[in-house]
């Protein structure tokens, strides 16, 4: 029996009520706390919450559908574990261990416990490639995962333990910082940049952050003094950009992406677990600039376990004057960051998104123009910028722009972070200066006989060995951080497969090419691992991925085909080897269309199979 | 008034707020689509008005036109992804144009007579879709549902009433209904609303009028879609 079905659920709901208000933008983080409470969102949860916030209830009822970790309707158990999903969690035994997981749970994947006790699934990259495999349980991760951790954390579900009372040994994360350059390297005393930025002057500031060329570190590298400039309606006048009419707007919103869900990412958790004072000023540095007020921390729910901290990095900074009101006695400086979780949407890490999300509705990409800058949050002129790009504001704001714009290529000032996993003696946070090559980065994590890598994640460039001496640039290989090895002998099939698959789970769908085309994309796939594949497969895929890539409504959807594209192109002997050596291959698997009629009979054997006498 | 855009090497005039895609009906330039009404706030899911500007391609309902923009849209490589995007929908619904209701009323037909559609081209994925018919005159049968969220907009936008939602992610997105229960029956969901009215496919139908126009004289049984809504169009500037 869930608890969502006890009559006084009101009552259990109220203090989470009360926490939240009346305000609708609340709407994501009541559902997170009422499914942490109920383990799962009800229909009568759905009518309270719309109640409450005076919603129709059916906008409230969008939002728990849309987001992986409200299970919509769907009840999850007290005990809920999500096993990551990404190709480096497989490599190192993800399927495996999740199957000796469900078998001594007696479970089936995605189903709740008769006694409604547990419930075990895949979710998508939870950001641990450094220390997979990696789970979740209940919002915790648990890293380094083998089977004698998943016998202790039976027995812990068995006997009913709650999580908090958990060994914290299962839930270590490390750093793993095994590079640092100038954002890593030197230690930073919170407040220096502020102090800088105020005794230079907020147009100074700009004026030094257009002379580092920074760049943006989410992956498509936009130019932060133009972002910050378009924002800010006198700086863009003066710098002859479109003056961005905000009209009685007067307020602006300064916006962290954190929403990290590039699998093979994992930088921007090291840097809010051990740099967090160095974002948050950052943060501070462009609200001064822009003349924000507010701002938002949005971070992903795969890292909530990080939140009670950063919280208390907040409440240091409001306690020390670098937040809140008069900021270092400065009047009229006023800005204060609030954390805004996320519930597993990759596509929320799209800015007008995750603009959406923050707002409290369904994370769908808004239609451009307007652009955030101008028409952001609430209608707010919104700088939505990556963890690291704000890391690096702070280092500009403190040591000016020459010193940045020093460093890295021409076109990539700085430097960046990137998360090494996969096939190599030395996975964790490497910093570099822009232009390094691959072959340097391969050499100094231990990567032996690298066969490919995957640079910036699914959406970013399946490299082939031939490549080694290409850079890490934008003029170049641009990257949002992710570098996932793959050495000779790996099967790089399973990883375009696996990519696929992630796409077609974090679609919006909202636009058509994307919502149908990642599926298709994933059934071919899948078909083609049947050793049901055949040439036209192959040539449907490339058709579908130039449909992905011209016609869709985002940057997920436009990107989705690359892993299939890169992969068909560089390595077009994974998928031959895979096809079936017939000219004709029927589209309809005949035997596996008998899967449903041998569970119910439970029968399996040969005679229960078409073809088994071939 | 020198505002003018280029599509297909014909030059249109525009007023400053249009988008291309209204600069285009206005001035009987047909671009294909399916989620836009120009009775609503533009959408820009379907995709299907995608077209090439200055070498880029965007959603012509979403895109305002600006001067001097060098538009391609009626071409072989746009009509062929146009096409492929319609046989998406059909194949990620149930749509049986022979005994739906709708067959000749039907946007989505229509525009794949358009387009040429010959075959669904995709395997179908035959989803398991419900069907509402709780409402004693709606019926809502969402195998026939393409997402648009036109029904969205009008409950909402026109109708006050925010009957209407989308629910669900990706490829499991789904149609929802504003009642506790989940049925149509328990909305404020009336047969005089817009709402019940707007559905360009079979999805949405009032009741006991399935057949009240015969098959043959149905709006696209003579007339190419095309030629409907540029009609349409000319009927409503005319009456401005």
């Amino acid at each position: 029996m869930s608890q969502c079905d006890s009559p006084d659920l009101s009552l259990k709901l109220a203090p989470i009520f009360q926490k939240h208000g009346r305000d609708p933008t609340k709407v994501l983080q009541i559902l997170r706390e009422v499914q942490d409470t109920a383990h799962c969102i009800c229909g009568q949860s759905i009518d309270l919450i719309a109640e409450h916030l005076n919603l129709p209830r059916v906008r409230v009822a969008g939002v728990a559908g849309f987001y992986s970790f409200l299970a919509g309707g769907q009840a999850c158990g007290e005990y809920r574990v999500l096993f990551s999903d990404n190709i480096t969690d497989h490599m190192l035994g993800k399927a495996e261990l999740m199957d000796y997981f469900s078998k001594k749970l007696w479970l089936e994947p995605g189903k709740v416990s008769e006694d409604g006790l547990v419930s075990v699934d895949s979710t998508s990259c939870t950001g641990m490639c450094d220390q997979g495999p990696a789970a979740l349980v209940n919002g915790m991760p648990l890293t380094n995962l083998d089977e004698n951790c998943l016998d202790l954390i039976c027995e812990l579900i068995r006997s009913r333990k709650p999580v908090a009372e958990w060994p914290p040994m299962l839930f270590e994360v490390q750093d793993n910082i095994l590079r640092k350059d100038v954002l890593l390297g030197e230690a930073f005393e919170p407040g220096a940049a502020l102090k800088a930025t105020l005794a230079r002057g907020a147009r100074e500031t700009w004026t030094e952050m257009d002379k580092s060329n920074l760049r943006g570190r989410g992956g498509a590298g936009f130019k932060t003094a133009s972002k910050w400039s378009f924002c800010h309606a006198a700086i863009a006048e003066e710098e002859g950009h479109v003056v961005c009419d905000i009209g009685d707007r007067a307020e602006r919103i300064m916006v962290c992406n954190a929403d990290e869900g590039e699998p093979g990412t994992f930088k921007d958790r090291v840097l809010l677990n051990s740099y967090a004072d160095l974002v948050f000023e950052g943060m501070t540095v462009g609200a001064r600039v822009v003349g924000a007020w507010r701002g938002f921390l949005y971070l992903r729910g795969e890292y909530s376990y990080l939140l009670d901290k950063l919280e208390g990095v907040l409440q240091r900074r409001r306690e020390q004057g670098l937040l809140g009101k008069n900021i270092l006695g400065e009047q009229g400086f006023d800005f204060d960051i609030e954390i805004h979780l996320g519930a597993g949407a990759y596509i929320c890490g799209e800015e007008s998104a995750l603009i959406e999300s923050l707002e409290g509705k369904r994370g769908r990409p808004r239609n451009r123009p307007p652009f955030p800058v101008t028409h952001g949050y609430l209608g707010y002129p919104t700088v939505v910028d990556n963890v690291e790009t704000f890391a690096c504001a702070a280092k500009i704001a403190l040591h000016g722009g020459e010193w940045f714009a020093g460093m890295g290529t021409a076109q990539s000032a700085g430097t960046k972070i990137l998360s090494i996993s996969g096939d190599c003696e030395r996975r964790g946070i490497y910093e570099y200066p822009f232009g390094t090559t691959i072959r340097q980065i391969l050499k100094d994590c231990g990567a032996e006989d690298p066969y490919a890598v995957q640079v910036s994640g699914p959406s970013g460039t399946t490299i082939s060995w031939k490549e080694f001496d290409r850079k890490i640039a934008f003029e170049d290989l641009a990257t949002a951080g992710a570098f996932m090895i793959f050495k000779r002998g790996r099967d790089l099939f399973q990883m375009a497969r696996n990519f696929s698959h992630f796409f077609a789970h974090e679609s919006c769908g909202f636009c058509t090419p994307c919502r149908v085309g990642t599926t298709l994309m994933q059934r071919i796939m899948d078909k083609i691992d049947g050793g049901h594949g055949t040439a036209s497969d192959l040539e449907e895929m490339k058709n579908l991925g130039q449909l992905l890539k011209t016609m869709s409504h985002c940057g997920l959807g436009t990107s989705a085909a690359n892993p299939v594209l890169d992969t068909l192109n560089k390595f077009p002997d994974i998928y031959e080897q895979k096809l079936k050596a017939l000219a004709f291959e029927p589209a309809f698997d005949l035997d596996g269309a008998l899967a449903t009629a041998r569970r119910i009979t439970g029968r399996d054997d040969k005679e229960a199979h078409l073809g088994a006498e071939s | 008034m020198s505002n003018t855009i280029t599509i297909d090497g014909q030059t249109i005039p525009f007023q400053e707020g249009q988008t291309i895609m209204d600069a285009a009906l206005a001035a009987g330039v047909y671009i294909p689509h399916l989620c836009h009404n120009p009775e609503f706030t533009p959408h820009g899911s379907c995709k299907l008005c995608t077209v090439t500007v200055n070498g880029r391609n965007v959603a012509s309902c979403t895109m305002p036109a600006v001067e001097g923009q060098q538009i391609a849209n009626n071409t072989d490589e746009l009509n062929a992804k146009r096409r492929s995007l319609t046989q998406m929908l059909f194949v990620e619904g149930n749509h049986f144009c022979p005994f739906c209701e709708k067959s000749g009323n039907c946007n989505l037909q229509a525009v794949a007579y358009h387009l040429d559609m010959m075959s669904p081209h995709y395997n179908h994925f035959y989803p398991a879709r419900e069907v509402d018919a709780s409402h004693p005159d709606i019926l809502l049968d969402r195998n026939r549902c393409i997402l648009c969220e036109l029904c969205v907009r009008a409950s909402r936008d026109v109708d006050g009433k925010e009957v209407f939602g989308l629910s669900g992610r990706g490829i499991d997105c789904t149609l929802v209904v504003n009642s506790s229960s989940g049925d149509l029956v328990d909305t404020d969901l009336a047969a005089t609303d817009k709402a019940a009215s707007v559905c360009p496919t079979g999805a949405i139908i009032v009741k006991r009028h399935g057949f009240s126009v015969p098959i043959g004289q149905r709006i696209f049984d003579h007339k190419d879609i095309s030629q409907v809504q540029l009609e349409a169009a000319r009927k409503e500037s005319g009456h401005e």
